[in-house]
């Protein structure tokens, strides 16, 4: 996400506890990178939060990601506050409370629900690849 | 009073039991499983295996009944706030009480306005700052809704309060002296009573203002 939005031209700074996540960033990396939690608003404070545009939470920790996306609306009031959930059900609840989450197992789902009715649809296209 | 406590550790384990003891009904969540079977010895089918930050793990345990009171005490700070958001915000539980792991997330729990909260850090604090009292002022008791707290304050000798009448006290706005108490009496601090050496006084006061009161009743310098 963190290369993907830098090849397309926004100015980015990642924050990872793990000072080996910059190295899976890659050698071209030319945006920021601060090594703490994000939880820690010194740390967000450091990595220029409050002249961001947009923030992305996207940690392996739907609590932690939840918390934290609370902390970039809430305290730095940035509008455009994404947050990772993996859990679809917590996601809902989240995103009626006012919180911008994004659930990729609910997209993957939807993805994979979509594939099986459009192969229900054409047996024949199936039995051929199989 | 139906309870509904998220962690079995020690404080949860050992609340579970007391509000049992009292009477109330207790449903008891735990996410590790070595831990929730010796909880299920004790406790039997009122301790439930899960995440309670899941939602099917909650409902299961009765969250949308809902629970006169909703105790998060996990090891996780961010799971405690999470369980207490979704309770109260999404199950519509009137009560909430969050334990704080990590003193330094006191603020994340302010922002997403969960209160009160309970840290044993922070309560240990509180009682070295009363055993030794740093700047002269005792923090007695924080009301965070209200935006106010309590503290108590010893005159002595030299503290420029002495000799005063409340009334002829110029404090800080934003706070008032509630009580004196001397020689083991309290009363109520009315303006026409003069502040005496020894004397422990209560004041209430906006947080910030501590300051600016310490140097009223204790101090002129800084």
């Amino acid at each position: 996400m963190a290369l993907e939005l830098d090849r397309t031209g926004w100015e980015v700074t990642a924050i990872d506890e793990n000072e080996d996540a910059l190295q899976r960033l890659g050698e071209h990396w030319s945006g920021g990178f601060v090594v703490g939690h994000g939880m820690d608003v010194d740390v967000l404070r450091e990595a220029g939060i409050e002249e961001a545009d947009a923030v992305v939470v996207a940690t392996n920790g739907d609590n932690t990601n939840l918390v934290v996306g609370q902390v970039a609306q809430k305290q730095f009031d940035i509008q455009t506050t994404i947050v990772r959930v993996l859990d679809p059900a917590r996601a809902k609840v989240y995103a009626s409370l006012g919180l911008r989450t994004i659930s990729p197992t609910s997209t993957a789902i939807d993805f994979l629900t979509e594939a099986v009715r459009k192969s229900e649809q054409s047996p024949e296209r199936v039995e051929a690849r199989g | 009073m139906y309870i509904l406590i998220a962690g079995g550790g020690k404080v949860g384990a050992n609340l579970a039991k007391s509000v049992l003891d009292l009477g109330h009904e207790v449903t008891l969540i735990e996410q590790r499983r070595d831990r929730w079977e010796r909880l299920e010895e004790e406790f039997e089918h009122r301790a439930q295996l899960g995440d309670a930050t899941e939602l099917f793990v909650l409902e299961r345990a009765g969250i949308a009944r809902p629970p006169d009171l909703v105790v998060a005490v996990t090891g996780d700070d961010e799971d405690n706030i999470v369980i207490c958001q979704m309770a109260r915000e999404h199950y519509g539980v009137e009560k909430v009480i969050a334990r704080v792991n990590d003193p330094r997330n006191q603020p994340l729990f302010d922002l997403t306005g969960i209160t009160p909260t309970v840290s044993a850090t922070s309560i240990i604090l509180a009682m070295i700052e009363h055993e030794v009292p740093e700047h002269g002022l005792i923090h007695l008791l924080e009301l965070r809704k209200e935006n106010l707290e309590i503290v108590e304050v010893q005159l002595d000798a030299d503290s420029p309060s002495v000799g005063k009448q409340v009334s002829r006290i110029q404090l800080p706005a934003g706070s008032r002296l509630i009580t004196v108490m001397r020689d083991g009496q309290a009363q109520m601090a009315e303006g026409e009573i003069e502040l005496r050496a020894g004397d422990q006084v209560l004041a209430v006061l906006e947080p910030g203002k501590e300051e600016e009161l310490r140097k009223v009743l204790l101090r002129k310098g800084g």
